[in-house]
This record gives structure tokens, C-alpha cells and sequence, in this order.
């Protein structure tokens, strides 16, 4: 019973400009409509919808994300809202109270934003550009690898297995990542893989 | 899910029991709402706190954390002696009246069944098996009278499961467990269906396995299973977690739940002879005998022209796992030094991984630690002192680490899979912030990198890594809808029609429509066999938004794609009788119609298989029923018995000598800090709040505001035991670490008597930590025992023990 | 590269399983909450803050749920919870409400308020406050019988819950009840609302609750927020929601009273433009007097 929200009905009222027949539909009347246009602008307007999944759990609810720009476009878009998708047949436009506060989550103070690095016994975090981090961390991981890789097992069975790094995958990836993920992980040889599934 | 979300609305009754949807998972909660409003539905909440969806539920029933298994083996006692149960479902859809084998047995005294090494802790499970007849299959007695077939052994393994019996283990009022048997009894019928939605309240025990294995029973003992509105509903974790789970990034798992190779089966074929899929019954599907075919287009979508049948299509090239090493084994190799690197995408186990202690110092031994996430996380700052909440000097610790800056979701565009199976896709709407960078992206390059470094200089091995099929258009950069048609799967040559070789079924490079046409010659690839189907010549199939639902049954068949092969219920046949007649109206989902199987689903089971071949429902299973006797597939037996968490209040009063699971592993080390009642009286419990998602939310700031700092709930009669007053802080301990937080004084924690003595529970949430907006604190991890599941090794963070005292406030860095 | 645009996507078939509401020019609007279905999620209370541009800093915890502890200027949505032990039934119930605004048909903050169009009255019975044109004194929040409005300290202006009247305008349901994931929170017309209340009136009572109702207090001629309680006999179970509640006999009294000319020239600039609307309107700021609410201010007489 909540309100009717059609993907037509809404994309008008996002408009904007089409948005007295809206005003007259929600009770409103006559000289209301201005006042209450100037009193609270709807921030809405001309606003980019991009359909979505919340990150968090796994009833994976459907989301509209408001963006101020058009990535599709090639344009910078800053996202100011989120709310739910009213298609999605689960969720029906609801979000509970971690989807909606995703907004806070995608532009948190926590976000990194630039490679760190921190060395050896160091108490800070340094800058450091991705080429930097990316070439070591291969360095590390093909060093490590070469050096521990069991090609066969005691038996002669060969194996091709690295045991001494591990990986956690994060299941707020998407499949297509998850899949990249398995690639190259097996394909490195290593078994110490698991992830949110087992916790 | 076996059923879905928006099938919940179907149920009559709903048991919210291991778990607490209004809490975790309140969107989905909306169907038992929906239920409640349309269907006059009954909620039924059984859990070790008056929860939020207790808060709402038609009844409440108490227990003590971590004795479910004993709370449902009564529930099956009950059905069984009040005949409460759906007799000709049992009959002809389970594996009731299977024999089993004559060696089998089970000492009710010592709690342990046939086969049990005490040293290995671990069984010798041969005996766990039917008989088999002469002619090879399964001997039977369908008048289910047989002593030793499996109805009749199940009714005595159980009938010591009283109400009075299970009272003194779990605490429930006899009255009110027994009422809640009632409600279950009354779906027992074909005219009325139960699901039950579950999550970590049944997963995170030394036993979760075996509580889900006695949920399915009763949902199979009253026909509910394969119904509308029926199910056992696991609702699961992250909004991915049930793809990455289906992709196989598991310790023990490829894509599609085929096994990753392992040392004894020494190469392809005696991986694929390890797997015996033949019939237990005349003329069954057993679907899985199609197994080779989906490891041959898995192999082939990861090594590409490298792999041929010469070289067992690359099968030596895949790493064999002599163990699994789960999360548990590997901290526990962490712990020992035994590692050197390690990667955590979108992870935080310093928090999320029992005895933060063990953790903490675990990590300061790696070499290097990489956090490849869009939020600085408590892990990627191990190293780092923040007071009380993380006591370090960075001095001491040498591990080098990264953090690489990923995309949010928000910034990112792909399939998430949701725990109905559903694949959906998600559309970017921005770019990640600064110079953060997309997930595949980060792993695309990464290999790159490496694969140069090998090509360049050499190295160990490098034919698995150098193999790789990396046919993308920017190897660097891997596109999601790349990704998901490797997933699907392609035609790599011709493909002619099975049955009329003349048809070309699919030219070279076209993307297949089904997992039934993949191929075990090579001239297929598939990363998921499940995925095939969601991205087919049609276009992008998740991506689908029709969202109409013709039955008004909540199928919605056209949006996005479910797994497998669209299907919304599974073992959906199982809701007609074995004549292919609707058990009820009521319940009618599937049905044979004379020619071909109809209904608003895809049918479970083959299309035009005329219900007179007796072709069994359960098409996964070589018996092509379903099983209340679990075979040789469960680490601890083949029925569910009850077993008390490592850390309990009270001895196992059914068998002392075993009291804890006999199959569990528990390492060195972990077993000598495990907490006795002397000295840890409290039974302490650990769960999620609404307000939160993991250690996740606590980055946001509109998160925190709601719920802002930790605390720590107990009953009043406790409070006034110990002086404590709401609000007051307290120290929470183990006997591995200690806590601080608010008090939170609460009738919603019950106090219980179990077999004569009063329980008293201490739960706590789980979501803080030293990063984010929310106030600071250690973590409830710094208690936890270090055990897990028999089966899975997910971790007992469900039960243990506690002592508690009123305290100080904890100094702030 | 995917074959469906999301953005051209016009998939025409509402998604409820619920009937829609259909609302008419001049149609009184009305959110019901349904306590008997609200798991205290609080998704209404970050969905408000979010929509609304509210940020609060975090709180402490203070041994119960209600976070914040109480509304404040950027919380104009607060879940109140309430542990009941029903000892005729042997049950514990969690009884959680939602607080905030009940937009009263006949609103006392409004009739409070000495400052020229800082409060409103849509003809749709929302009751929203202006603060271009509000001086922070106050007597809103005595005059309201629900004691919601509060005062900022950072620019001594009152808010409270706008019943999110731009989406309404735009033919958008509050923030609040799109976001609740049970619909514990429902909008729509308020003959519609009442409607749905008897419906769940009746489910609770085959449920056992033989004293359901509806909560739509006369003393205030009815509010556009009103709830389905399971005790309806005892609203102040609820987190102290009062049984019978009334303007103040000392706001009454002001109403009537000549407009005292001072106030007038105090209101803001936005509202002289709309005055002909705020002279013609139903329920039109009533005259004032400046001593009777300078008292009322400073506390005296209350």
C-alpha cells in the first residue's frame, strides 16, 4: 500500500517539469503547488537513476541510485541519493535501514582513495603510486611462489600447489570478479582460498 | 534457498529458528509479513533471545544457544509419534524405506555410531550405507517395517528425544515446545506448508551441519519440501555470497560444486572414478552423472586451446588440495608461521575470525598482508595501536602491507547472485573516488604483472599461470560482460543435434542456452555450468526486468536469471504425487498434464518423463529420492544427534562421555584454552544487529547514528547478581580475551533452567571494532573459540562461555 | 553493452502485491504505522535522514535501543522501544513506535506559533514548518500535545517531521514508507488508510488481541499519522503516546485573540509573496498574544 510508484509515475515526477499533474495526484492543490515548490525543492530533478544491488546482505535488494552527472555519458556523476527499486519483486522499493544508509558507506570518510603502503615496523601509512604497489606486491607473491610451489607431492602425484599465501575473496564482488578471482587464483596454484561463505 | 523470497508469502506456517530475518534480513522479512497479512500465516520465532522477529511472531519459544539439534529431533519424535507426518510423501520421496546395511549401528550410550577412530577423531563411515541387492541397487521395504530400514531406525534413534528430555538439554518449557509442534505438525499434510528460514543461528555451532540436516527432515517427513511457501531457507550472508559460493571460491570448490582435485585421486580419471553417480534405483536420473561434461567446459574456459584431451584437457595444471583448507586451517598455518603472504579482497578477518588474540598475532608473522577494499579496514591496520581496542606496537611487527583501492558497488557493474539464486544485474553510477580502481581490474593487472615476471625471468611452474586463457579485449581489464558470457559458456566449434547429427546446433562462438548441451569433447566451455543460461544469444539473461508473476505465486520467471536453468522452487516435482496430481489444490506447482509437465516453474525433473516410469523427484541423487539417513555424507553420522557446544554450561546428560561433537577438529593449542562452566558460568552468543552490516556499516556515519557503540545484553536477574545497572560498563571474558561495553539490561534475554540449573545467557553483537564512525571497541572476536563445524569448519561463535563483571571504562587511543 | 537499458527500462506493472491507492485532488493523505507489524528496523529513521540531509554525531549507547536517545533538530524520526510484560497472556512483547509528527488535523504547534507562516497546513493535511520564516521561540513545542518539534541550537529554528511534503508533491510516498521493508509504514489517502487499519484491526484480533484499534485521537479532530496498535485500550504502553491527547487550554485561549502586529513583521519574506494562500487557507496562523506568549516562552503559566 505503500505509494504507487510506476516506473512511469516516477520518472515523470523526477522531471520535474512535468510535475503538476503529480502535485494535484497527492492531494495537493492550486496555489499549495508553489508553496510548497519553494518551501522544499525536489532534489530529484534532473537527476541521473542508475538501477543497482545493495552491497550488504544477500536478499540483495534492488536500488536506484541518484547521481548528479551521467557516468553512461562519459560525464563525472556524484551520487547524493539512494532508495529502493520498486521493480524488483523482492524488495519492492523497500530498503532496510543498512540500505539506506548506503549513501554514507559510498562516501565515507573510510574510503580509500590512493594505494598505501606501509613498511616494516613502520607506525604510518605512505602514499604510494599503483605502479609502486602492484609491482612489488607481484614481486613478493612470484618470490614467494618460486620458492614454497610444490610441483609433487610425496608420492610423485603432481600437485601444483602454493602453500604459503592465502587469499579471502569478498563476496560483495560481483560473479564476473568472483570468476576472474578463481582464474587466477588456481591458476597461481593456490588452496588457501575461502571466503565469507565459511564464516 | 530451496524455495525463495517472494515464495515465502505461500507459507501457512513460518519457523524463524537459527536465525532472525526481521533482524538481518528484514526485506526479506517483508514475505512473512506478506504471509501473515494474505495468507493468515502463522510465525513461529524459536530462539536464545526474544528477537526482533520475535517482536512480530504468533509465538515465542526460548532456548539455550546451541542445542537445536536436540530442540529438532524432538520436533521429529513428536511428527513421528503423533503421526503428524506425510506418509505417502515419506514413502515414495525419501529414502525411508531404504535398508541399511546390517554393520550399522549406534551406541546411545557413548553417543558415537559405528566406525568412530577416537584418535583421528574422525569416522570410518563404510558401514553408513544401504544394502544393496544382487542386482546391484538399493533393497527396500516400502511397507517401511523393516527394523532395519531407515523410517524404523530413525523412529528409535529419536524416540529419546521426549519433551521432557528435550526441556532439560535446551531449556524450552515443555508446554511451549510442545505447542510449537503443534504448528509444525499441522503443515504435515499436503494441504498446508511450513517454510523454514534460517541462517548463522544454525551455521556457526560445532554442529551447524547436522541442525540444517534435522530441518530438512521435518520438512521432508511433512511433504513441505519442493511445495510452495515450503523450504529450508538458508537466507544467507552477503549480497554475493551465494555466487562466489556457486563460482566455487571455496577452499574445497571449483564453479558449479565440482570438487577440486584432490592428491589420492592421482589424475582426471581417477578424479571422475572417486565420483560414482550410478543409480542406486532402476531407471534414475542422477544428474550428476553428467559431471565430467561440466569439468571438461570449466577446464576448457580456463586454459582455452591449452587444454585437449591429450592433456586431460589441463587437469594437472589445477593445484590438488590434499586437505581443505578453510578459513580455520589457514589462520591456524598463519598462527604457526607457516605463511608467508596474504591477499584479502573485500575481507576483514582480523574481526570476522574467531580469537582475535590468535588472529592478531597470527598476522604480525606474515611477510606481507595486501587489503584490496574500498574502506580502510581494523585488518589492513593490525599493525597499528588504538588503545585498548588494539594494543600493538608497530615496532614489532615487520609485515609489510598494501592497501589497494577498489570500487564500491556502487561503482561497478555485474551480477550479484541473491540467496533465492536469482542472478541480477547491476548497472555503475559513478566511477570509484580518487584513484581507487575496479575489482577486476586490480586482479586483472596483478596477473599481468606476474605472468610478465614469468615470461621475463622464468620461475617455478609457470605453465599453469602461462596457460591461462586470458582472451580478453583489454587483459588488463577484463569487462564484466566478458566475464559472464565465460561464465555461460560458449560453442567451440560446430555443434551438431545429439539426436539428428544433420541440425547444427551451434556454430563455433556461439553462447549455449543450456548446461544440457555441454559437451565432455572439448567442443564446449563453460566457467559455471550452473550460470549457462544467463548469458545466452538472447543477450544478458540476469539482466532481464520483467517482473510480472502470471500464478500470482510469486515465480516472477522473467526477471533475471535463477539457477539452475531458471528455476524458482527446487525439487518443484515433489509438489505432486507420485501420479503427477497436486498433493492439493491449495498447493498445486507442478503437474503432469498427460504429455508433458506443467506449471508457472520450470519443471525439476525431465519434461516428457511420464510419471508411470517412477523416475524419482530428487534427480540429483542416485536414489532419486531425498534422504533422511544422510549416507556417508555427514562428518558425525548419518542422523543428526545432539551434541553440546566445547563450551558448555552442562554436561551432554544423553551421552557425558561425548559430550561435543566426536568428529570436530580441534587444534593444539585451541583445545587447552577452551573455558570450563567453574570458572566461565555464562553462556555467551553473539549475532548481528539490523542497524549493521558486519564490520562494514560501521563506516558509515547514518549507520552509526542508530546504533553507535557496543554493548553487552543480559537479563535483569543477572544484572542484579552482579550489581550492574543499564548503561553501566562491564567487562565481558573468556578464557582467551576480554571485552568492554555497555550494558544493556533486557527481559528479551530469558533466563533458563536446563537439566535442573538456572542458565543465564550473555549475548553480544558483533559489529565494532577501532575503524570507523561508531564508537571504538576490541570486538566480540577477542572471546571466541577457535572450533568450527565438523562438516564446514565455520566457526562456533553461536555458544560459549563468559564470565561478567561491572568495570571501568576501557582507555581510548 | 548490455541489451537492456536501465535508464529507458519502463517496465509499467507496479510490483505491489497490495491494491494502489488512488489519490484525488483535495484527498486527505494519511500514513498509517502498524506497530503490530514494525520490527523496530529503523530503516525510517535513516531513510528520513538521508532524504532529509540530517547528520547528527553519533551518541553513546545508554543501555537501550533508542538511538538516537531522543528526536532532536536532525532526528525527526525516532524508534521508541518498549519492553511489556503481558501477564494475561504469559508473553513478553516488544512494542516499538515510531515517533514523530502525527500531523494533527488540528495542530497545536500551529496554532502556538506567533511567527506568520513558519507553520502550515496543506489543505492535504500535512502540517509543515518554514523555517525561512521561524524565530526559534519555542512555543511549538509546547504547543504540541505529542512534544515532537525541536529547537536547533545551531540556528535556533524548530523542525520536525515535513511528512517529506516534496515527494508528496511529487507523487512520491514519504521517505519513511518507501523505505519500510514491512510495511509496517503505509501512505496513501486517509479514507484509504483507514480502510487498511480495520482490515488489520481484524487480523490482529483473530490473532488474540481482542483490544486493536486504531489510534486516530479525536481530542486533536484525528492526525495524518496514525497507528494500529495491538492495546489500543492503552496507548501509553507505547513509549508514553498519550491516551487522550489536546492542544493546551492556554494555546486554545490564544486563538481568537488580535494579531498582534510586532509578529506579523517578523514572518519571513518567503511567506509575504503567499500570503492571499495563508488568509484564505483553512487553518490560517490565528492571532496572537505577545504576552500571553512571552510567558509561555519564559514558562510561566504552564
Amino acid at each position: 500500500m505503500n505509494i504507487p510508484v510506476t516506473r512511469r509515475g516516477f520518472l515523470r515526477g523526477a522531471g520535474g517539469a512535468l510535475a503538476g499533474s503529480a502535485i494535484a495526484a497527492m492531494g495537493f492543490g492550486g496555489a499549495e503547488q508553489a508553496f510548497a515548490a519553494t518551501a522544499r525543492a525536489f532534489k530529484l530533478a534532473a537527476a541521473t537513476e542508475t538501477r543497482n544491488t545493495c552491497p550488504y546482505c544477500s536478499v540483495s535488494c534492488g536500488m536506484l541510485i541518484y547521481s548528479r552527472g551521467d557516468v553512461s555519458k562519459g560525464e563525472k556523476a556524484e551520487i547524493f541519493h539512494v532508495e529502493g527499486d520498486a521493480d524488483n519483486p523482492v524488495n519492492r522499493g523497500t530498503l532496510c535501514p543498512k540500505g539506506s544508509g548506503v549513501l554514507d558507506m559510498i562516501n565515507s570518510k573510510q574510503r580509500v582513495t590512493e594505494p598505501l603502503y606501509r613498511k616494516p615496523g613502520s607506525d604510518k601509512w605512505e602514499t604510494v603510486s599503483w605502479d609502486f604497489a602492484m609491482e612489488r606486491i607481484a614481486r613478493l607473491m612470484k618470490d614467494d611462489r618460486d620458492a614454497n610451489f610444490i610441483e609433487r607431492n610425496a608420492d610423485g602425484t603432481t600437485v601444483n600447489r602454493w602453500l604459503t599465501t592465502g587469499f579471502l575473496a569478498g563476496c560483495a564482488t560481483s560473479n564476473e570478479t568472483g570468476w576472474l578471482t578463481w582464474k587466477s587464483v588456481r591458476g597461481l596454484g593456490l588452496i588457501q582460498v575461502d571466503n565469507q561463505a565459511r564464516i | 534457498m530451496t524455495n525463495n523470497w517472494t515464495d515465502i508469502k505461500n507459507a501457512d506456517v513460518v519457523l524463524i529458528m537459527g536465525g532472525n530475518a526481521a533482524e538481518a534480513h528484514p526485506c526479506g522479512f517483508k514475505w512473512v509479513t506478506e504471509a501473515k497479512h494474505h495468507n493468515k500465516a502463522r510465525l513461529v520465532v524459536v530462539d536464545p533471545r526474544f528477537t526482533r522477529s520475535a517482536a512480530v511472531s504468533d509465538y515465542y519459544c526460548p532456548i539455550r544457544a546451541g542445542t537445536d539439534t536436540a530442540y529438532l529431533l524432538g520436533v521429529i519424535n513428536y511428527l513421528l509419534t503423533n503421526e503428524q507426518y506425510h506418509k505417502d510423501y515419506v514413502a515414495n520421496y525419501t529414502n525411508a524405506s531404504f535398508i541399511v546395511r546390517g554393520d550399522f549401528s549406534f551406541d546411545e550410550g557413548e553417543g558415537l555410531y559405528s566406525g568412530y577412530n577416537p584418535e583421528r577423531r574422525a569416522y570410518d563411515r563404510s558401514s553408513w550405507e544401504y544394502e544393496l541387492g544382487e542386482d546391484g541397487f538399493a533393497r527396500r521395504d516400502l511397507t517401511l517395517s523393516d527394523p532395519n530400514c531407515v523410517f524404523q531406525l530413525l523412529k528409535k534413534h529419536v524416540a529419546r528425544y521426549t519433551p521432557e528430555v528435550v526441556s532439560r538439554i535446551t531449556g524450552a518449557p515443555q508446554d511451549k515446545f510442545l505447542k510449537v509442534c503443534e504448528y509444525i505438525g499441522s503443515t504435515g499434510n499436503g494441504e498446508r506448508s511450513m517454510t523454514i528460514m534460517y541462517a548463522l543461528g544454525w551455521t556457526q555451532h560445532s554442529h551447524g551441519s547436522q541442525n540444517i540436516r534435522t530441518a530438512a527432515m521435518i520438512q521432508l517427513l511433512l511433504g513441505n519440501q519442493g511445495v510452495p511457501g515450503g523450504g529450508v531457507n538458508a537466507l544467507r550472508g552477503h549480497s554475493n555470497v551465494q555466487g562466489l559460493t556457486d563460482i566455487g571460491v571455496l577452499a574445497h570448490l571449483t564453479p558449479g560444486y565440482l570438487g577440486m582435485p584432490r592428491d589420492g585421486e592421482g589424475n582426471f580419471d581417477g578424479h571422475l572414478a572417486a565420483r560414482d553417480f550410478t543409480p542406486l534405483l532402476p531407471d534414475q536420473t542422477s544428474y550428476w552423472q553428467n559431471y565430467k561434461k561440466f569439468y571438461v567446459s570449466l577446464l576448457k574456459a580456463m586454459y582455452g586451446s591449452a587444454a585437449t584431451p591429450a592433456n586431460d584437457f589441463g587437469f594437472d595444471w589445477l593445484p590438488k588440495i590434499d586437505k581443505v583448507y578453510d578459513t580455520l586451517q589457514i589462520f591456524e598455518r598463519v598462527y604457526q608461521g607457516e605463511v608467508n603472504g596474504f591477499i584479502c579482497q573485500g575481507f576483514n578477518p582480523l574481526m570476522s575470525v574467531p580469537n582475535k588474540a590468535k588472529m592478531s598475532a597470527g598476522l604480525s608473522k606474515l611477510k606481507f598482508l595486501v587489503s584490496m577494499d574500498p574502506l580502510m579496514t581494523d585488518t589492513a591496520e593490525f599493525w597499528k595501536n588504538h588503545g585498548d581496542a588494539n594494543p600493538v606496537n608497530p615496532a614489532d611487527i615487520q609485515t609489510e602491507v598494501f592497501v589497494l583501492p577498489t570500487n564500491c558497488f556502487a561503482e561497478d557493474e555485474g551480477s550479484f547472485t541473491n540467496s533465492s539464486r536469482c542472478l541480477n544485474w547491476r548497472w555503475k553510477a559513478a566511477e570509484p573516488p580518487g584513484n581507487a580502481r575496479h575489482d577486476a581490474q586490480v586482479m586483472a593487472e596483478l596477473m599481468q604483472r606476474i605472468m610478465r615476471l614469468y615470461r621475463e625471468e622464468g620461475g617455478t611452474a609457470p605453465e599453469p599461470i602461462l596457460n591461462l586463457d586470458w582472451q580478453y579485449a583489454d587483459p588488463m581489464y577484463p569487462q564484466p560482460d566478458e566475464l559472464l558470457k565465460e561464465l555461460n559458456g560458449k560453442a567451440l566449434r560446430t555443434i551438431r543435434d545429439a539426436s539428428d547429427p544433420t541440425k547444427v546446433q551451434y556454430q563455433a562462438g556461439q553462447q549455449l542456452a543450456s548446461f544440457g548441451h555441454l559437451r565432455d569433447d572439448g567442443s564446449t566451455s563453460s566457467a559455471c555450468w550452473l550460470y549457462t543460461g544467463a548469458f545466452t544469444e538472447a543477450g544478458n539473461i540476469t539482466a532481464r526486468r520483467d517482473n510480472s508473476d502470471p500464478s500470482g505465486l510469486g515465480v516472477h520467471p522473467n526477471w533475471g536469471f535463477a539457477w539452475p536453468a531458471n528455476r524458482r522452487i527446487l525439487y518443484n516435482r515433489a509438489s505432486a504425487d507420485p501420479q503427477g496430481r497436486p498433493w492439493s489444490e491449495r498447493k498445486a506447482y507442478i503437474q503432469w498434464d498427460g504429455s508433458r509437465w506443467v506449471g508457472p516453474d520450470v519443471p525439476d525433473y525431465g519434461a516428457t518423463v511420464d510419471p508411470a516410469r517412477k523416475v524419482g523427484p530428487f534427480i540429483m541423487n542416485p536414489e532419486g529420492v531425498s534422504r533422511l539417513f544422510a549416507r556417508k555424507l555427514m562428518a558425525e553420522g548419518p542422523f543428526p544427534e545432539h551434541y553440546e557446544p566445547f563450551e558448555s554450561p552442562v554436561a551432554n546428560v544423553l551421552h557425558p562421555n561425548h559430550s561435543s561433537n566426536p568428529a570436530a577438529r580441534v587444534f593444539k593449542g585451541d583445545l587447552e584454552v577452551f573455558g570450563t562452566s567453574d570458572e566461565f558460568p555464562y553462556v555467551a552468543t553473539t549475532y548481528r544487529l539490523v542497524e549493521h552490516f558486519h564490520w562494514w556499516t560501521k563506516t558509515s556515519k547514518l549507520n552509526a547514528i542508530v546504533q553507535p557503540e557496543f554493548f553487552v545484553e543480559i537479563n535483569p536477574a543477572l544484572a542484579a547478581e552482579k550489581g550492574i545497572s543499564n548503561g553501566d560498563w562491564v567487562r565481558v571474558f573468556s578464557n582467551r580475551g576480554s571485552v568492554k561495553g555497555k550494558a544493556v539490561i533486557t527481559k528479551r534475554i530469558p533466563q533458563l533452567t536446563v537439566d535442573g540449573k538456572t542458565v543465564h545467557t550473555v549475548g553480544m553483537p558483533i559489529h565494532f571494532g577501532f575503524i570507523g564512525e561508531t564508537k571504538t571497541a576490541v570486538g566480540v572476536n577477542a572471546l571466541t573459540p577457535f572450533v568450527g563445524d565438523a562438516n564446514t569448519n565455520t566457526p562456533e561463535y553461536k555458544a560459549f562461555l563468559v564470565d561478567i563483571e561491572r568495570a571501568d571504562p576501557p582507555a581510548v587511543a | 553493452m548490455s541489451y537492456i537499458n536501465p535508464k529507458l527500462d519502463l517496465v509499467r506493472r507496479s510490483a505491489s502485491s497490495d491494491p494502489e491507492p488512488a489519490l484525488a485532488p483535495g484527498d486527505q493523505v494519511a500514513k498509517l504505522i502498524d506497530i503490530s507489524k514494525c520490527i523496530g528496523c529503523k530503516a525510517c529513521q535513516v531513510a528520513c535522514m538521508e532524504w532529509n540531509e540530517l547528520r547528527q554525531e553519533p551518541e553513546e549507547n545508554v543501555g537501550v535501543y533508542d538511538n538516537p536517545a531522543d528526536l532532536n533538530p536532525d532526528t525527526w524520526t525516532l524508534m521508541r522501544f518498549t519492553e511489556y510484560e503481558n501477564t494475561a497472556e504469559d508473553r513478553l512483547e516488544w512494542l516499538i513506535r515510531k515517533d514523530g509528527c502525527m500531523h494533527c488535523t488540528d495542530p497545536g504547534c500551529l496554532k502556538a506559533c506567533p511567527a506568520p507562516g513558519a507553520i502550515v497546513q496543506y489543505s492535504n493535511g500535512i502540517v509543515d514548518f518554514n523555517s525561512e520564516a521561524c524565530i526559534g521561540c519555542g512555543y511549538c513545542v509546547k504547543g504540541c500535545p505529542f512534544n515532537i518539534p525541536r529547537i536547533s541550537k545551531a540556528d535556533n529554528k524548530a523542525y520536525k517531521c515535513t511528512l517529506c511534503s516534496d515527494r508528496v508533491a511529487e507523487g512520491m510516498g514519504p521517505a519513511c514508507a518507501k523505505a519500510c521493508p514491512t510495511k509496517a509504514i503505509t501512505f496513501g489517502s486517509k479514507a484509504d488508510m483507514v480502510t487498511l487499519a480495520a482490515e488489520r484491526v481484524e487480523d490482529l484480533k483473530e490473532r488474540g488481541y481482542a483490544r486493536a484499534g486504531l489510534y486516530d485521537p479525536p481530542g486533536v479532530n484525528g492526525t495524518h499519522v496514525m497507528y494500529v496498535l495491538h492495546h489500543a485500550d492503552q496507548p501509553s504502553l507505547y513509549a508514553g503516546l498519550p491516551d487522550n491527547p489536546r492542544i493546551s487550554p492556554i494555546v486554545e485561549t490564544w486563538k481568537g485573540v488580535t494579531k498582534y502586529a510586532g509578529l506579523l513583521a517578523i514572518g519571513a519574506a518567503a511567506a509575504v509573496g503567499l500570503g492571499h494562500y495563508f488568509m484564505a487557507g483553512p487553518n490560517e496562523v490565528s492571532d496572537h498574544d505577545e504576552d500571553a506568549a512571552r510567558k509561555l516562552k519564559e514558562g510561566r503559566d504552564v
